[in-house]
């Protein structure tokens, strides 16, 4: 298992990067991380990311269009806070696997 | 008289009606089987229906000749489950009392999802191949088509058969270089995925192929809307693609009655337990195929596979034991290449896609992840098949559950 430290502390990550392990992830890890990603987080960003976590911890599959229906931002939005692929920088910045696109 | 209600007469309901009949004794069950449609469509044909390679009379049949005896047909709107009533009601009024129901109402083609799909140009320069109707409309406009730019767009993930957009692209490279007409179409494929596929091993195959085809790959688009006026689709994060035909696979969803019964998520897929193929909250109601929010392939190989399972499990909570079969995520795809030739691919929830030899390990005759003028066949013969032994729920030489045997690490 690979190891990658952000903010001073050493946490698992698979090969793309995600963490592995949920209960790892701080407030200051999710900077770090979204600053790889080219992200300043803001307090919306960090609302989102305690959502996804939640949701996550439920089982529930995440999807883009899911998101869209939370309440907490559009899609639009989404895309504006996370640019380019904003469910797998989103996944990645709050600790969480990468939603797995069902075949 | 105990009642197993089935609701869907598509593929996954046929099937059921078939393996249960023949399981549940006729003095002791009455089986009923509801649908809104009189038509069955072979879906995988439709893919073949722009090119011509198909016609209707190759995908369209009566449901009722796959229903068995001793099974009654109801055809009519379903308005809604009361799941904790055990009981359905129909548009009509009628009221279906069961004791087990097995829910297979499938997904549909949702294109009113996305501004601008369905508008000015919805089926003069923008086609859909997932409906009888879109492939058929499609079929006459490629009849006369000069080209230029044939962009296929996929609105979002889940959709039935992820293999038939990428066929879809392979076959009109074909199409065209047969027609003469390649130089003068340019064709792309945008997809919300990072590649041309979901799993990596065959995402990396299936894009290499496309790179051979000359055929353009847009990864990552999330298409927002349709900008009919410049003949463009656009994303979430205003990239812009112009197109002179658009193949739209649109957003897909289960039936709205599930919403309306309440027993499905926000995309009105009934939440069921993957393993087990039970709805999440009444041990009396299980999903087959299509219906279910199972993170699997929406296919019909699906379908058969699960068949299997459902057949042993339901046979369980009937006798009130506990359930004994798990579904495992069995996928089996034949991918058509064109010129010819095809690809296939097998894999489950845990194990992706991998090169080697099918069903026989080391014989085949069918290759895993890779092009042959075998494959190609077994997709043809498969028609052959669904008609004729899959419907009708008889046994087919393929375990329900995936295995290693004949695949490469």
């Amino acid at each position: 298992m690979a190891q990658k430290v952000f903010a001073g502390i050493s946490v698992d990550v698979n090969d793309e990067g995600y963490m592995t392990d949920r209960s790892q992830w701080t407030k200051d890890i999710a900077k770090e991380i979204a600053k790889e990603e080219g992200i300043e987080l803001t307090d919306k960003h960090y609302t989102l990311l305690d959502y996804l976590r939640e949701r996550q911890s439920k089982g529930e599959s995440l999807t883009i269009r899911s998101v869209g229906t939370s309440g907490i931002i559009d899609i639009k939005g989404f895309y504006q806070l996370f640019p380019g692929a904003p469910m797998k920088k989103a996944a990645k910045i709050a600790g969480i696997p990468k939603p797995a696109s069902c075949v | 008289m105990k009642k197993l209600l089935i609701l869907g007469a598509g593929t996954g309901g046929t099937i059921m009606a078939n393996k249960m009949r023949k399981l549940l004794e006729r003095d002791e069950w009455d089986i009923t089987i509801v649908d809104q449609y009189k038509t069955h469509y072979y879906q995988p044909g439709f893919l073949f229906m722009p090119f011509g390679y198909y016609t209707k009379n190759d995908v369209v049949k009566p449901k009722t000749n796959f229903i068995p005896f001793g099974v009654n047909v109801i055809f009519q709107e379903i308005e809604r489950i009361d799941a904790p009533a055990n009981s359905v009601h129909l548009k009509d009024g009628t009221n279906l009392r069961y004791d087990f129901l097995i829910i297979a109402t499938g997904t549909r083609t949702a294109p009113e999802e996305t501004p601008g799909l369905t508008g000015p140009l919805w089926r003069k320069n923008i086609f859909d191949f997932y409906t009888y109707e879109g492939a058929s409309a499609l079929a006459d406009f490629f009849k006369t088509w000069k080209g230029r730019e044939l962009v296929l767009n996929i609105a979002d993930m889940p959709i039935k058969c992820p293999v038939a957009p990428l066929e879809f692209v392979m076959f009109a490279d074909a199409f065209f270089v047969e027609r003469g007409l390649r130089n003068d179409v340019n064709i792309t494929y945008v997809t919300p995925l990072s590649g041309a596929f979901t799993k990596p091993r065959a995402s990396k195959v299936l894009g290499e192929l496309l790179v051979q085809k000359n055929i353009n790959i847009v990864p990552d688009f999330y298409m927002e809307r349709v900008d009919n006026e410049k003949k463009a689709i656009v994303s979430y994060d205003e990239r812009e693609i112009p197109f002179d035909c658009l193949i739209t696979v649109p957003v897909h969803k289960g039936d709205p009655l599930i919403g309306r019964s309440g027993l499905g998520d926000e995309m009105d897929f009934v939440k069921a337990d993957k393993y087990t193929l039970q709805q999440v909250e009444f041990p009396n109601v299980f999903v087959i195929g299509d219906a279910g929010n199972f993170p699997t392939s929406k296919a019909g190989s699906v379908v058969h596979f699960q068949a299997d399972v459902l057949t042993e499990n339901l046979t369980c909570a009937i006798e009130n034991r506990p359930l004994t079969n798990k579904f495992d995520g069995h996928s089996n795809c034949y991918i058509e290449t064109g010129f010819g030739k095809g690809a296939l691919i097998d894999f489950n929830y845990d194990t992706e896609p991998l090169p080697g030899s099918f069903p026989f390990p080391g014989i085949g005759p069918f290759g895993l992840l890779k092009e042959s003028r075998t494959n190609h066949y077994g997709k043809l013969m498969f028609r052959w098949i669904y008609w004729h032994i899959l419907l009708k729920g008889k046994e087919m030489p393929i375990d329900s559950k995936m295995t290693m045997a004949g695949k490469k690490m």
